[in-house]
């Protein structure tokens, strides 16, 4: 067992279950009744959190100001409302692309958009939510929910509770009765394997990273943009959820002998349309492959024309607010940086031609 | 590719699909549904927006049936009440066709359905996302929308365990609507297809898997599946 390998996997998660993100949240216009207006409120949001739990703290700044009515909590960002079921951290990493610190939001407790958003009902829908998708990242991981719907109510609740209240060792203490870890110990095994071993031989380092084949759980924020932008404020505002890709696909691994599969890899195996020939071959999907030079045979849709596709250029990652190397493996990006639903939300930027921008 | 072909004859099928099968699955069920069903608007494939200059990749896409109207029958009590689903266009044409004081009733009682189809790769399953709206455009709450489901849905979900609604964003069109939720659909795929790996052969499996699949998931939502398609299964 490795000494090494086991504290930096446990400083990763620490750094990443420590992260927040500063919010400066103003009351919005219409709903000041007072004069003078109330100042907004300064909060300390995690990163691995959602807005709406955001609401007890809120509450006390704005309440003696608000119009008569009930609450319907939300929030938005220069004009965009924001997807409350989306983790904190992520909502900040793909819309603040200079990141704003602290992160100026507008918050309402009226109006509530419908038509645009799903409805929450407080904790509970976030709870809900939030169960939702450990069980899809359960089904991905294991072909079934079982391990989830069978857990103890009194487990489900601190698991819950660990997560309202940023508590790592109690999150872990019942999330490791799930075994949900693809990867953990295969890689920390190999890792330990390598470092008791002589550090010379490179081609033990790359047998090292390789991992079982499998599925792991990713959510996808894809944005495009048409021209290189030379630093973070000239990069195109998100001002519309159209101008987002969301793309939840789980990355399928393959067991490949002495090369190890990189966060670079498993972006571009989830966007086989941008990155043609980056896909690893998949069982069933074998005959992908061949509808690609047989595309005018579609009798779906006879009037489609083949147009040359393009290599898009990725032009920014973020993961847990960092901008990882992107060579690194895929496995230690997962290990280290999901979130504690199981699932690793990444925000990426493209650099594509006109014709393929998201509009 | 030989190899992997005999692996997933021998596999045990799941009651699951990959990506491209479901393209050519649903390929195979709207064009069997617009052989069977002459009077209803057929369900269209709609390639994923940010690929339609892809041609390659017009795989990506959902399965969409817009424009059904549910009509409410007059009778008061509930166990009488019938389903009757109407195209939109045909419903203008009723409406020429009745004296003023039953066009009132018949418009107050329309409640019109939207119904799509879309592959989750999670679940490597088809889900069915609907959602509703009155006449006017305003979305039916969820209250409205069982007093329209079949008596017997409500029956199927609470028996089954699997089967329940939520309401999701759309996977493509960033907005609410309501789905059958998916986990268990694989389960009860395979009991259809007795979990015969045998079917898999000569993709039988993919051709029929979504007439099936509807045959189960139509009754919740009170959409029938005509017999003429049903007789399509049997081998």
């Amino acid at each position: 067992m490795s000494g090494a390998a086991t504290v930096s996997a446990s400083e990763a998660h620490k750094l990443v279950w420590e992260g927040s993100v500063p919010l400066l949240i103003h009351l919005h216009d219409s709903e000041v009744t007072t004069l003078p207006p109330p100042p907004p409120a300064l909060v300390l949001a995690p990163r691995l959190g959602y807005l709406p739990l955001l609401i007890s703290e809120l509450k006390p700044y704005f309440s003696s100001t608000l119009p008569p009515g009930v609450d319907t909590l939300w929030f938005e960002y220069r004009g965009l409302p924001l997807k409350w079921y989306i983790p904190t951290g992520v909502l900040f990493d793909l819309l603040c692309v200079e990141p704003e610190r602290p992160w100026n939001l507008t918050v309402h407790f009226r109006g509530y958009p419908s038509n645009l958003l799903l409805p929450c009902e407080g904790e509970d829908s976030v709870k809900w939510s939030f169960i939702n998708s450990l069980k899809e990242a359960a089904y991905v991981t294991k072909g079934n929910c079982k391990n989830v719907m069978n857990m103890s109510q009194s487990d489900q609740v601190e698991l819950w509770r660990s997560v309202l209240n940023g508590n790592l060792e109690s999150y872990q203490r019942v999330s490791s009765k799930l075994k949900l870890g693809t990867f953990e110990d295969e890689y920390t095994e190999n890792i330990s394997a390598v470092s008791t071993a002589s550090q010379q031989n490179s081609g033990e380092a790359d047998a090292a990273a390789q991992v079982k084949s499998g599925r792991i759980p990713v959510r996808l924020y894809v944005w495009t943009v048409t021209e290189d932008f030379d630093d973070l404020e000239s990069a195109p505002q998100i001002d519309n959820w159209d101008k987002v890709s969301y793309i939840n696909r789980p990355v399928e691994i393959q067991k490949e002998d002495g090369k190890y599969f990189s966060l670079n890899d498993a972006i571009k195996s989830l966007l086989p349309e941008y990155f043609p020939g980056s896909s690893f071959d998949n069982l069933g999907d074998a005959s992908t492959k061949q509808s690609v030079g047989d595309e005018r045979e579609n009798t779906c849709d006879p009037d489609s024309s083949s147009l040359p596709l393009e290599n898009a250029e990725i032009k920014l990652v973020r993961i847990q607010g960092i901008e990882p190397c992107l060579e690194i493996p895929f496995s230690w990006v997962v290990n280290n940086l999901m979130n504690p639903e199981y699932f690793l939300h990444i925000c990426v930027c493209l650099k594509v031609s006109e014709a393929n921008a998201l509009q | 590719m030989d190899q992997k072909e005999s692996v997933r004859d021998i596999t045990p099928w799941d009651g699951t699909l990959s990506s491209s099968d479901f393209f050519s699955a649903a390929c195979a069920f709207s064009e069997k549904w617009k052989r069977f069903n002459a009077f209803v608007p057929p369900w269209l494939w709609v390639p994923s927006r940010k690929h339609h200059l892809l041609s390659s990749h017009k795989e990506e896409g959902y399965l969409s049936l817009e424009g059904m109207c549910l009509i409410k029958s007059s009778e008061e009590q509930e166990s009488c009440r019938s389903q009757t689903w109407k195209e939109e266009s045909s419903i203008s044409q009723e409406e020429e066709a009745v004296d003023n004081a039953t066009l009132v009733c018949i418009c107050d009682e329309v409640n019109h359905y939207d119904f799509h189809i879309v592959y989750s790769p999670s679940y490597r399953v088809p889900v069915l996302y609907f959602r509703s709206y009155h006449s006017d455009g305003q979305p039916l709450p969820f209250g409205e929308i069982e007093k329209d489901l079949p008596d017997h849905s409500a029956k199927i979900r609470s028996e089954s365990k699997w089967t329940f609604i939520t309401q999701e964003e759309h996977p493509y069109l960033n907005r609410p609507w309501y789905k059958l939720h998916p986990c268990g659909t694989s389960e009860w795929m395979k009991l259809l297809f007795h979990g015969d790996t045998a079917l898999n052969k000569n993709g039988f499996v993919i051709e029929h898997y979504l007439v099936s699949w509807f045959s189960v998931i139509g009754q919740v939502v009170g959409l029938k599946i005509p017999l003429g398609m049903l007789e399509t299964l049997s081998c």
